[in-house]
């Protein structure tokens, strides 16, 4: 059964919320979400450029009160 | 050219270049590319076992960015490792002038190579000095 993760990354800078992001990837299986919390606003085009470039899939991303929330699902 | 092979020389001891460096070794190791590192000179004495000497700045850009919460670059050269599979060689000559071995320096480190070793295995790539 596929799982919804929030991985809190706010305060860190670039590239910590996308390694912090592919850590919890790793270790998730395939299927499940991950809701990435950002207050580097250079996440915002990262992480779904790293999303295209090997393969999973990138759901969205809004922004609230200075956080950027970017959600991804783990595909392979 | 293969454009999808990065090679990283770094032989700074400030810590603008030992970030930047960490930062084109972490994120191209885990955007698909196959990524050595040659760690030698000024960059070596941070990678030995236990050492958490932090870098000076050689600019206000350094002394803006020891304030923040910057990833240190120790933690994204053992992501590049860890999540990307990069590999990160001491080189033999840096070692022997420090009279260092191999266990002396952080287990995340592949194996150390001689510059001759590390040209040829890097010919042909993107080669990135800092």
């Amino acid at each position: 059964m596929s799982e919804k993760r929030v991985v809190d990354a706010r305060g860190s800078f670039c590239p910590g919320p996308l390694m912090e992001l592919i850590g919890w990837m790793k270790m998730a299986q395939v299927g499940d979400e991950l809701e990435l919390l950002s207050t580097d606003k250079g996440s915002v085009s990262d992480v779904p450029e790293w999303v295209k470039k090997v393969g999973h899939e990138f759901l969205g991303a809004r922004e609230e009160s200075g956080v950027w929330h970017l959600t991804v699902k783990k595909a392979k | 050219m293969d454009a999808n092979r990065l090679s990283i020389v770094v032989v700074s001891g400030s810590l603008e270049r030992l970030q930047m460096a960490a930062m084109v070794a972490s994120v191209g190791a885990v955007s698909g590319n196959e990524v050595s590192v040659f760690l030698s000179m000024n960059a070596m004495p941070y990678f030995v076992k236990g050492s958490d000497a932090p870098a000076p700045p050689e600019g206000p850009f350094g002394t803006l960015m020891a304030g923040k919460n910057v990833p240190a670059f120790r933690g994204l050269f053992e992501n590049a490792v860890e999540l990307g599979g990069a590999k990160l060689h001491p080189c033999s000559m840096a070692m022997d002038v420090m009279g260092i071995e191999r266990e002396a320096l952080e287990p995340y480190l592949g194996e150390p190579l001689g510059l001759t070793k590390f040209l040829h295995e890097t010919r042909g790539t993107q080669v990135w000095t800092f």
